[in-house]
């Protein structure tokens, strides 16, 4: 009974997001104001009915309902309630239903936290939003229904994989897809910008916080799931260059365009209808993202089962999100004109710069994830792109974009004026590539190229994004939100690169086989094999290796990698054993019993990987303090004469 | 300096980076390009030596072998028409298993032998690599539903 509820939970909802697509477009271009108003009624229902149907199926997956399929398949009688939970967004349709209460969630949000809006704007984007969620929750429904009945039931699930019976990887998916459909929320604003052929740039302010919102949200999750790989996947890699990694990381890219093309657009009334244009592309590679994932045209860890329904349905979903806005775009923008200018050296110039890098490196990964598939489809060959390539077209644009950056956070608007700043950022230029040196060659005992190049932009970075915070100690309380914002995730991108060049530069990864008793020794640690033992968990049995950790004699810690193997059968797995600072990691992953008493073991010394992480993490925590400036807020009441006189205007039209 | 000359140089200074950096990465692009081989194409000679690839297949079962405490081992790769024998030093994935897909990046040497410096077994245990159920040469069991990261 309960999922057939569920299942009419989700019918009403995809009516309701009909009518909120229908009331919220037609009652804004015929200035109804009845319809208007009933669009957001309809958005609250839809948001209701989406938060029922999702409950329900987390209630069905609590009490192990093996009679419905998609629980039977990904759940199990041994599974921890934690992980049950879960399991709920662990498979594809239940990822879909969560992906449609999230897109529900970000359109109430939007409802309900928008006053200063005009209605007939604010209609244009919940009817927007409400198109888009019809095409998810019909393709919900009528391909992946999560409450699909198995008969007859099964006696027990097929068991949650266990790859994903972990804290990290249970809050990926969620993080993840608020950020993806989080930039729906600018496709939106974009559309209704378009639609009402507005010139002025108010929209730009209106979609900066919820921008930076989405942002976040994605920024934690991708970081999340490279933390993931790294201690789960047995490889102790952070970022495998894998299409579907690529499928996340490009949104994000065109995400970070977006927000810094924003603030150009808000503040100075330029690039208009380029922001329009990046506000559309950023969901479109949202959408793309999913049409690779789900579709199943990509091999990897993420891909779901191939069902050529599904594929086409998203392709056609795409094609039509994409094709009618690029249309919408085409018809509107020549009407949009900056007129202001500015000079080589100023804020604008700077943040052009910012964007054509990162379009740029967008480009270059979207070549790399897309290219073999073409060949694919047109019978060319089966190839692969290796990650080696990534590794350099990711570089190119991004080390101008971070030495760009040191400078660009002190310019100023529309003139070129670093003023006293710029020999102050020349020492400091001085210093970082000094300080680089020293550091390759008397803490890693290499000048390596790429090393010296790497801790030279981070240094600088770091040491420019701390200059303004020094300068106005003690007046720190007059700086703006949207300043410290700004300097925080700037910070973070200084640690990110420390992180990225030491790991790349200067890690150490060995494969080896190892007897107890014997030792290998990394940068002078050395890892002494003491023999394994049997351990048993909730749902899994496991063999555990004792690896002694010592440095000129001295214990440093004891790691005990597991290899386990879970009750539901399958395939063992690899739980590796870190210790983590904020200086290097130690890993050791435990591999299989080689005979003769011999253990093979993958042994690494990783420097500087725990600052990429907590380098994108203070990313978040930046757009999180700048989405809540003052600022976004305060119109709300300076706006209201405004506002109406802008809505007399859309009256009298 | 005139603010055009300026301009004109910042365009040309623009113009060249664009330009080095687009062959820098062509150049990493066309390096970096492997191509996916069967057992069967490689006995034909259509794979090159000397440049890595891919190879995909079975492992046949009863094939892998390895001197006991070394961490060296060796296996047969076949798309149930052609073997080839590989070499690989390292750990094998956690998904590693006889008679199962598995991918295999390496080169293949004069010998015939495929020396691999990576294997990659498929991502639980009813999926198969599209490339590898492509491939193989007899009707096999067609892809089951999987359940998979997301």
């Amino acid at each position: 009974m309960i999922p057939e509820l569920g299942h009419f939970a989700l019918i009403l909802a995809l009516l309701l997001a009909a009518t909120q697509a229908w009331f919220g477009l037609a009652g804004a271009s015929r200035g109804n104001v009845a319809w208007m108003r009933a669009a957001q009624t309809a958005v609250a229902g839809q948001w209701v009915f989406l938060l029922v149907a999702f409950g329900l199926l987390v209630w069905s997956f609590i009490q192990f309902d093996f009679s419905v399929r998609y629980v039977a398949m990904t759940s199990n009688s041994l599974l921890p309630l934690f992980y049950r939970i879960s399991a709920a967004w662990g498979g594809h349709e239940g990822s879909l239903l969560m992906w449609g209460t999230m897109l529900g969630t970000w359109s109430v949000a939007v409802a309900a936290l928008s006053r200063s809006m005009p209605l007939p704007f604010k209609s244009r984007v919940l009817g927007v939003l409400g198109l888009v969620s019809v095409g998810f929750l019909m393709f919900t429904l009528f391909t992946s229904n999560p409450f699909d009945r198995l008969v007859p039931a099964a006696a027990d699930g097929n068991d949650l994989n266990p790859l994903l019976q972990d804290f990290a990887l249970a809050i990926h998916p969620p993080m993840l897809y608020l950020g993806y459909v989080g930039f729906s929320v600018a496709f939106a604003f974009a559309c209704a910008t378009l639609i009402e052929g507005r010139l002025d740039v108010d929209w730009a302010r209106w979609a900066r916080p919820w921008t930076l919102a989405a942002w976040l949200c994605l920024t934690i999750g991708i970081t999340l799931g490279s933390w993931w790989a790294y201690y789960e996947l047995g490889w102790g890699g952070y970022w495998f260059w894998d299409p579907v990694e690529n499928a996340s990381f490009m949104p994000w890219l065109m995400g970070t365009a977006l927000i810094h093309s924003l603030a150009v657009t808000e503040k100075r009334g330029l690039f208009k209808s380029w922001t329009l244009l990046l506000a559309v592309s950023c969901f479109s590679l949202s959408l793309l993202g999913t049409f690779l994932v789900r579709s199943g045209v990509l091999v990897s860890v993420h891909a779901f089962a191939t069902d050529p329904a599904r594929g086409l349905f998203i392709l056609g979903f795409l094609v039509a999100v994409v094709g009618g806005a690029l249309a919408l775009y085409t018809w509107r923008a020549p009407a949009l004109k900056s007129e202001a200018g500015f000079e080589l050296l100023s804020r604008e110039a700077f943040l052009l710069f910012n964007n054509a890098l990162l379009i740029a490196a967008t480009g270059l990964i979207l070549i790399g994830t897309l290219y073999p598939l073409f060949m694919d489809a047109f019978e060319l060959g089966k190839i692969s792109v290796g990650p080696p390539y990534f590794g350099v077209a990711f570089l190119i644009p991004m080390v101008p974009l971070v030495l760009l950056m040191s400078v660009g956070m002190h310019a100023s608007w529309k003139r070129s004026r670093i003023g006293p700043l710029q020999n102050l950022l020349l020492g400091l230029f001085a210093a970082a590539v000094v300080a680089a040196l020293l550091v390759t060659k008397f803490v890693y005992g290499e000048v390596h190229f790429m090393g010296v190049v790497g801790f030279t932009v981070a240094f600088w970075l770091i040491a420019s994004t701390l200059v303004e915070p020094i300068q106005r100690w003690g007046a720190w309380r007059t700086l703006p939100a949207g300043f410290w914002g700004m300097t925080l995730a700037h910070f973070g991108i200084g640690l990110f690169a420390l992180g990225v060049t030491g790991v790349e530069s200067y890690r150490i990864e060995r494969d080896i086989s190892l007897g107890v008793g014997e030792t290998t020794t990394l940068q002078g640690y050395d890892f002494r094999f003491e023999g394994t033992r049997e351990v048993r968990g909730p749902n899994y049995q496991a063999v555990e290796g004792t690896v002694v950790i010592t440095r000129d004699g001295r214990p440093v810690t004891t790691l005990r990698p597991q290899k386990r193997y879970y009750a539901s059968g399958g395939n063992p797995m690899t739980e590796a054993g870190i210790r983590a600072s904020l200086r290097r990691d130690l890993f050791v992953a435990l591999g299989e019993d080689l005979g003769a008493g011999k253990w093979s073991m993958r042994v690494q010394y990783k420097p500087l990987i725990r600052n990429i992480w907590l380098g994108a993490l203070l990313m978040a925590l930046g757009a999180l303090i700048a989405a809540s400036d003052r600022r976004y807020r305060q119109p709300v009441r300076a706006a209201v004469p405004k506002a109406a006189g802008r809505m007399a205007r859309e009256g009298a039209r | 300096m005139t603010p055009r000359r300026k301009r004109m140089i910042a365009v040309a200074a623009i113009v060249i980076g664009v330009g080095a950096a687009t062959a820098v990465a062509l150049q990493a692009f066309q390096e970096n390009i492997m191509y996916f081989y069967s057992p069967s194409q490689i006995t034909a000679g259509e794979a090159p030596t000397g440049r890595s690839f891919r190879l995909g297949g079975l492992v046949t079962t009863g094939s892998l072998q390895r001197t006991p405490g070394s961490i060296e081992i060796n296996f047969v790769v076949t798309d149930n028409a052609e073997s080839i024998p590989v070499k690989y030093s390292g750990l094998l994935p956690d998904l590693f298993r006889e008679g199962q897909g598995v991918i295999a990046h390496g080169k293949l040497t004069e010998d015939g032998v495929f020396m691999a410096d990576e294997v990659l077994a498929k991502h639980d245990e009813n999926y198969m690599p599209p490339e590898v159920a492509d491939t193989l040469q007899t009707p096999h069991a067609s892809p089951q539903t999987s359940g998979g990261a997301s």
